[in-house]
């Protein structure tokens, strides 16, 4: 059945001030139906019996005892919230990253993951950023926004970036080393195609504006005269 | 070397200080030697001190503390928001605030645009000097 919506009771002891009621405790024993619920149940509160408990099972002393008291920690019941996304980033904007191997450039950003990092895309053709993970604190992101709306991005997430794991591999001397050297250096072909499929769609919104193509393909410096704090990103 | 903008009824000044920096305000009355009572279209007529105001060019036409809509008239007819705009210091005024609100895509437009600039006078002085020295 489901819930009907009532208006939120009035309470039937109105506060004269903070901790005084309007009404004594006989008042209240009155409004509240207790002779009611009393002459109903012939005289007496009506009680029912306490479920029985089943006994629990004998315990037996323990064997060991630790020598010395061990603290136990602290109730900790707070749960992890999903990073909070600054106003200015929405699918589609602009971002400029501030860090690592890709810094100055401009890159669009596409959505955030459950990890709270942003995932984002150069586009791979326009600047060399691939499908990557940045994080919200090192990234400007800019007013500039780009069409994203011809693009699929549920399948990416954390796990996708994960590192991926190795096979273990009996130890052997010489052959070993080359052999791990090379499986190591190629990107799986399935991941290249990730990344033309997203593409595809976001280049040809880039390129129906003027000069974002350029714009994306250049990194982003300061230079003479640039007073970040009074700049408008 | 005399004085060209006299603190008067109906003088159009600039405020460069306060709450209201950057607004054009008319002067409607002098309250003693350091305050003004001010008024503009969007602002609650108020006492400014000289210090804050900056004096222009332009004068309009009113008695002393007219109401609001005699004011807002009058500053019509003058057609001061025109003759601000096209003055030197308003169009100076006009693009500091435009440089200042560019997005980081339209400095980079801008750039190129300078750039693109620069290559065609470039062109047409190496053809000059060709032209010259030939």
């Amino acid at each position: 059945m489901a819930p009907q919506q009532r208006k939120p009771h009035v309470c039937r002891n109105p506060d004269l001030i903070r901790g005084v009621g309007k009404y004594s405790r006989s008042k209240m024993y009155h409004k509240r139906g207790l002779w009611a619920i009393k002459a109903k149940n012939g005289g007496a509160f009506p009680k029912h019996e306490k479920k029985a408990v089943a006994a629990a099972p004998a315990e037996k002393p323990p064997k060991f005892y630790p020598a010395d008291d061990v603290k136990k920690p602290l109730v900790n019941k707070r749960k992890a919230r999903l990073t909070k996304l600054r106003a200015s980033i929405t699918p589609g904007t602009v971002l400029i990253i501030l860090a690592g191997r890709f810094k100055g450039k401009r890159v669009v950003f596409l959505k955030q993951l459950t990890s709270g990092l942003l995932l984002v895309t150069g586009p791979f053709k326009i600047n060399g950023v691939p499908l990557r993970r940045v994080n919200q604190s090192y990234v400007i992101a800019t007013s500039t926004k780009v069409d994203i709306s011809g693009v699929n991005v549920e399948k990416f997430d954390d796990k996708y970036f994960g590192k991926q794991v190795e096979k273990k591999k009996k130890k052997g001397e010489g052959e070993f080393f080359e052999a791990e050297k090379e499986e190591k250096n190629t990107l799986p072909q399935d991941k290249k195609d990730d990344q033309k499929s997203v593409d595809a769609a976001l280049v040809k919104s880039i390129e129906a504006v003027p000069d974002l193509k350029s714009y994306l393909g250049a990194r982003f410096s300061l230079k003479a005269g640039m007073k970040p704090h009074e700049l408008v990103f | 070397m005399p004085f060209k903008r006299y603190v008067e009824i109906g003088r159009v000044g600039l405020v460069n200080y306060g709450k209201d920096y950057g607004k054009l305000v008319v002067i409607v009355d002098v309250i003693d030697q350091n305050r003004a009572l001010v008024d503009a279209p969007d602002m609650v007529r108020s006492q400014l001190n000289f210090k804050r105001l900056t004096l222009t060019d332009i004068k309009i036409d009113i008695k002393r503390v007219p109401n609001k809509k005699t004011l807002v008239a009058a500053l019509e007819a003058a057609d001061v928001k025109n003759k601000w705009e096209s003055s030197s210091w308003g169009r100076k005024l006009i693009v500091q605030k435009k440089r200042a609100s560019l997005n980081d895509f339209d400095r980079f437009k801008i750039m190129l645009a300078k750039i693109k600039e620069a290559g065609v006078v470039r062109q047409e002085l190496a053809k000059l000097k060709k032209e010259t020295t030939a």
